[in-house]
């Protein structure tokens, strides 16, 4: 398979201030790598040096194999979408998705063909004569990937495309953007914060924070594996203990939990004796009373302070005996768990399978956008 | 209730608005009316008087004065281009390029000439442009000039001196609507494959349009009336068309005569802007919008 991008220690540092440090990953062709990070943690300035508009302090990037690292943005195989969208309001949908046919001095005849198979493949196809603000929040974002994807670019850049759409264009957006993607073939290159987006999405997902990838995988591998305190916190909701972890006898580790529980750990060439360490089980890992044969289970008696109904996504919080710490566990609409209430006492268990550990890491929480 | 409140309301309406109409009526429509009559009648010598046309008609019957004018719209449409072309990088630094700190700065460097009145910023270039004046001796002391020069009395000075007078109103305007265009309109198009001048005359130009007609309306307007500025660093055979309104109403008492001068340059000048409105597909309602 061909490398459509290829980026090779890529830094940019302003001033003394590290914005990227040191990034190498190639995407394949027709794949839809997309990063995942926080806001500030470099995503869109790694966006906007691959797109040219910074220059690296350091690094390289190729397009086919070819170094393009000092080439300006408009001689580059590659067209951004931005977050704005930045149609141009002085064109109508015609004009807007011919601007960069007509950069190229492309025969009128040529344009207005390529301009109408794009409008139909987009499903706009009576749209053209339309001038910008005529269309819907969902239409101008398929224009915006319509006008970038006359130019068959080798890479399509996205930067937080869907941000200014409300929830549930949002949700019906991120489906038609994947098939879009699939329909073209087009090399995507998608950066967002929001973790859903991503893993919808994506065929690879690189987990970005201050500057550097945490981990680049599959959205299964992230979720299920993730190789960092951050990155298992970042993707998907995760529940974290503060724990000190010990070893026995026999080899076996246990997590003693703040409230004196143990817990007993699944051994991982990553974890050793020591204070500080993080605990991490999703809600979906955690059951509900558990049943008593459940071997090997991790059980503990928990009092429920609120039950958060979202329908399918129904959650528990829930407050263990003896801590303060508030965990999520997810509460199955199956009718089963319909008697449980606030302030009830129950007993939640995972399996140690389920769960993973990592050095406690000092990294902020995000403020929530 | 209603009907009491909007009694007030009315007061205050007529209150706020009787200084602009008297001042719009006694200052503007009252002296043009006269002025209108004036252009009409005869001058009253020798038994001349009553309706007449051939105040109007001098204009078309004498070469020098329809000439005078022909050349003076022709100037003024120069200037105009020439304030556009120059106004339009200069708003582009402030508001896209200048950092934040410098652009007030900037702001009040292009101010502060008009706070000094028009005859002395003139007096100005005459010290520094006339054979005994800074540049010739600047230039004669470095020996690029052998002997001085006479810098004055040109249409390229009269030019230059009509375009630094106006630029002002042009760079306002159109600071104003280039604050409202995204920058990342110009990263799209330069991202879509746009050079530098593709940039400019598909998004910049544009974009900026309103502001670009409205002060291109009053740089031209002012261009056209200003007396000041021609008559004193244009050459005796720069001859612009509000000299021939005061030469007839001054020198010459004829009164008529310049009130139809007057009347043809207002709706002459108008007609210029239509048409030059048409041309460039701007509608009026958009610019003042």
């Amino acid at each position: 398979m061909q490398t459509a991008l290829s980026v090779k220690n890529l830094t940019k540092k302003f001033n003394a201030f590290t914005a990227v440090d040191n990034i190498s990953f190639d995407v394949e062709e027709g794949k839809f790598f997309s990063i995942l990070g926080p806001s500030g943690c470099g995503k869109t300035t790694l966006l906007r040096m691959i797109a040219g508009f910074y220059t690296q302090t350091d690094g390289r990037i190729e397009f086919r194999g070819q170094d393009m690292t000092n080439f300006a943005p408009n001689k580059r195989p590659v067209n951004l979408v931005f977050q704005s969208l930045a149609l141009f309001p002085m064109m109508n949908v015609f004009e807007n998705i011919a601007f960069g046919l007509r950069r190229r001095g492309e025969k009128s005849v040529d344009i207005t063909r390529k301009v109408n198979d794009l409008l139909e493949r987009v499903g706009l196809p009576d749209s053209g004569k339309k001038q910008v603000n005529q269309l819907s929040g969902g239409q101008k974002q398929r224009i915006a990937i319509a006008r970038c994807l006359v130019l068959e670019p080798t890479v399509l850049l996205l930067d937080e495309p869907l941000g200014a759409l409300d929830a549930k264009l949002r949700e019906h957006m991120k489906v038609e953007l994947k098939k879009l993607q699939l329909q073209v073939g087009t090399t995507f290159v998608y950066i967002t914060h929001d973790q859903s987006e991503a893993m919808v999405m994506s065929d690879q997902v690189a987990v970005m924070n201050a500057g550097h990838f945490e981990q680049v995988g599959t959205p299964q591998e992230l979720y299920h594996h993730p190789s960092s305190s951050f990155v298992a916190q970042f993707v998907g909701s995760n529940n974290k203990f503060h724990v000190a972890l010990r070893k026995d006898d026999h080899g076996i580790f246990t997590a003693r939990y703040a409230n004196g529980k143990d817990f007993s750990v699944l051994p991982t060439p990553e974890i050793s004796e020591g204070e500080a360490w993080d605990l991490f089980v999703r809600p979906e890992a955690m059951v509900i009373n558990p049943a008593e044969t459940a071997a090997g289970y991790n059980v503990m008696h928990v009092e429920v302070k609120a039950i958060l109904f979202d329908g399918g996504n129904s959650r528990l919080l829930v407050c263990p005996e003896g801590s303060t710490d508030e965990l999520v566990v997810a509460l199955p609409q199956t009718k089963q768990f319909d008697h449980i209430k606030a302030n009830d006492s129950i007993r939640i268990g995972w399996d140690p399978s389920k769960s993973v550990c990592y050095k406690r890491a000092d990294w902020k929480l995000y403020d929530e956008e | 209730m209603t009907k009491s409140n909007r009694k007030t309301v009315n007061a205050g309406f007529v209150l706020f608005f009787l200084p602009v109409f008297l001042w719009l009526f006694l200052l503007v429509v009252l002296p043009h009316l006269e002025l209108l009559r004036l252009s009409f009648s005869g001058s009253g010598r020798a038994g001349d008087t009553g309706f007449t046309l051939k105040n109007y008609a001098a204009f078309f019957k004498e070469p020098i004065y329809w000439l005078t004018f022909v050349r003076t719209a022709m100037y003024s449409i120069l200037v105009t281009f020439l304030v556009i072309a120059i106004a339009l990088p200069v708003a582009f630094y402030i508001t896209k390029l200048a950092r934040v700190k410098t652009v007030g700065f900037l702001m009040v460097m292009l101010m502060v000439p008009f706070w000094v009145s028009e005859l002395i910023r003139v007096y100005g270039w005459i010290i520094l442009l006339r054979e005994s004046g800074v540049l010739n001796k600047l230039f004669v002391s470095l020996g690029l000039f052998k002997e001085p020069i006479e810098l004055l009395y040109n249409d390229a000075t009269m030019i230059m001196g009509l375009v630094y007078t106006s630029m002002l109103f042009m760079i306002v305007p159109v600071i104003g609507v280039m604050e409202d265009l995204d920058d990342s309109l110009i990263e799209a198009a330069y991202d879509l494959g746009a050079g530098r001048l593709a940039i400019w005359r598909t998004i910049i130009i544009p974009h900026c349009m309103p502001g670009i007609v409205s002060g291109g309306i009053i740089v031209f307007m002012l261009v056209l009336g200003s007396y000041l500025t021609p008559n004193l660093m244009g050459g005796k055979n720069s001859l612009w068309f509000t000299e021939q309104i005061y030469n007839q109403i001054i020198l010459y008492f004829n009164w008529n005569q310049g009130a139809a001068f007057g009347f043809l340059l207002l709706v002459l000048s108008s007609l210029i802007i239509w048409v030059l409105l048409k041309l460039t597909r701007q509608s009026l309602k958009e610019v003042v919008k």
